[in-house]
C-alpha cells in the first residue's frame, strides 16, 4: 500500500471554498461522473488539497470531477468530469433546524 | 462572507485539545454535524484557514464551539490550543455542509463512529438529540487511542446513563482501562457485529475520523450488511497551507 493512497480529504472539506461561488450549499448535490456514470453526493468526492488548486475525483474511478484554482483576484472552476450537479432546494435555509422542528 | 466571532471561554477536554467557544453576533444559526472554517491572519497579511467541526448543537445565543486536536508540527492549531485567550476575536466562514448533519427532525435509528477527534461533529449531534428531546435512537462506537484521550468523557457519561436509548462504547486502539473487556484495537467486524445496530435497522451511519479510518469503518459496515446510501462519512486530515 503506498503512502499516498489516503492522501485524500471529501467533498465536505471544499465546502467552504464554494460557499464563495455558490449561494446553495452542494455537499448534498447528487453529481454523475462523466467517465463512469456514477452517481454520488458531491460530499463523498474524494478531494485532493495539497496542489496549489483544489482536485476533486470520483470516489468509484478515481476521474477528476472539478478543479479549483484560484490565482489573484480569480477562480478558475473546470466541471469537465461531471455529467451533472443536482440540487436538492428544499433545505435552502439550513441555517434554523430547529425553527423547523 | 467572513464573520468575527470573539473567545469567549476556553476550556480544555485533554492534554492535546481544548474547547473554544466563540460569540458571533450575526451567526445565522447551525445543524449538528456542519463546520465552519476559521482564519487566521498574520501582520504581514500571511493567512491561513482551516476546517474544524462545530461541537455544540444548534442554539440561538450565537455561541459556537469548536474543539481543536494540537497537531505537533500544525501551523494553526497550536496557536488556537495554546495562545488563544477570552477576548480574542477570530474571523470564521460558516456554518458549512448539508451532507453530513443530523436533523432534529430524524427519527430512525443512528450508529456514530468516531475516530479520534472525529467525535467532534458527531457530539454535535448528541447534544443537538438531547437538547431537542428527540427519542431517536442513538450508538456511538468511539475509537480513541487511550483513556486520556476521550473528549467529552464526563458529559457522554451522563447523557448515556440518563438516557438508554443513547449507548456509547468504547474502542481503545493502544492502551484500554484496567480489566477493559477488550484488548486494546482497532475497530473490526467482530467489533461492529457486536455494538452497532444491526444492518436490518436501516439506521443511518456517520464516520468521522482520518481518512483511513474512515474508509475501513465504512468498508465494514457496508460488509455487514448496511446500505452504502445510509452511511454518511467525513474525512479529515492534514491539508496543505491555503490562503
Amino acid at each position: 500500500m503506498s503512502s499516498n493512497t489516503y492522501d485524500y480529504l471529501d467533498g465536505n472539506a471544499a465546502a467552504g471554498e464554494l460557499s464563495t461561488l455558490f449561494a446553495m450549499d452542494i455537499t448534498a448535490a447528487e453529481g454523475q461522473c462523466a467517465h463512469c456514470g456514477a452517481k454520488r453526493r458531491f460530499a463523498e468526492a474524494h478531494l485532493y488539497m495539497r496542489g496549489p488548486g483544489v482536485v476533486a475525483r470520483c470516489a468509484v474511478c478515481e476521474n477528476v470531477l472539478f478543479r479549483l484554482v484560484n490565482v489573484r483576484e480569480r477562480v478558475f472552476l473546470d466541471v469537465r468530469g461531471m455529467t451533472y450537479l443536482s440540487i436538492d432546494t428544499s433545505h435552502v435555509r439550513t441555517s434554523s433546524d430547529s425553527a423547523l422542528a | 462572507m467572513w464573520r468575527v466571532g470573539t473567545v469567549v471561554a476556553l476550556h480544555d477536554e485533554t492534554a492535546t485539545a481544548r474547547t473554544i467557544t466563540l460569540e458571533v453576533r450575526d451567526w445565522p444559526g447551525h445543524v449538528a454535524g456542519q463546520h465552519v472554517d476559521v482564519r487566521l491572519t498574520a501582520p504581514d497579511g500571511y493567512s491561513a484557514v482551516r476546517s474544524y467541526s462545530i461541537a455544540s448543537p444548534p442554539n440561538s445565543e450565537g455561541l459556537v464551539k469548536i474543539t481543536v486536536e494540537r497537531l505537533p508540527n500544525g501551523e494553526v492549531s497550536p496557536y488556537l490550543t495554546q495562545e488563544v485567550i477570552v477576548g480574542d476575536r477570530l474571523e470564521l466562514r460558516g456554518p458549512i455542509g448539508g451532507w453530513f448533519v443530523w436533523r432534529s427532525q430524524q427519527t430512525e435509528p443512528v450508529q456514530l463512529v468516531a475516530g479520534g477527534s472525529g467525535i467532534v461533529p458527531l457530539m454535535a449531534m448528541i447534544r443537538s438529540r438531547s437538547s431537542v428531546g428527540s427519542k431517536a435512537p442513538f450508538r456511538l462506537l468511539y475509537s480513541v487511542r487511550e483513556p486520556g484521550a476521550v473528549y467529552y468523557r464526563d458529559e457522554l457519561e451522563a447523557l448515556s446513563a440518563q438516557d438508554c436509548s443513547l449507548v456509547v462504547t468504547y474502542a481503545y486502539t493502544r492502551a484500554a482501562p484496567k480489566n477493559w473487556p477488550r484488548a486494546p484495537g482497532r475497530i473490526d467486524a467482530a467489533m461492529i457485529a457486536g455494538t452497532a445496530w444491526p444492518a436490518n435497522l436501516a439506521s443511518t451511519c456517520y464516520i468521522c475520523g482520518p481518512t483511513p479510518f474512515v474508509e475501513s469503518v465504512a468498508e465494514l459496515l457496508t460488509a455487514s450488511g448496511n446500505d452504502r446510501d445510509n452511511i454518511r462519512t467525513e474525512r479529515f486530515g492534514p491539508t496543505g497551507d491555503r490562503k
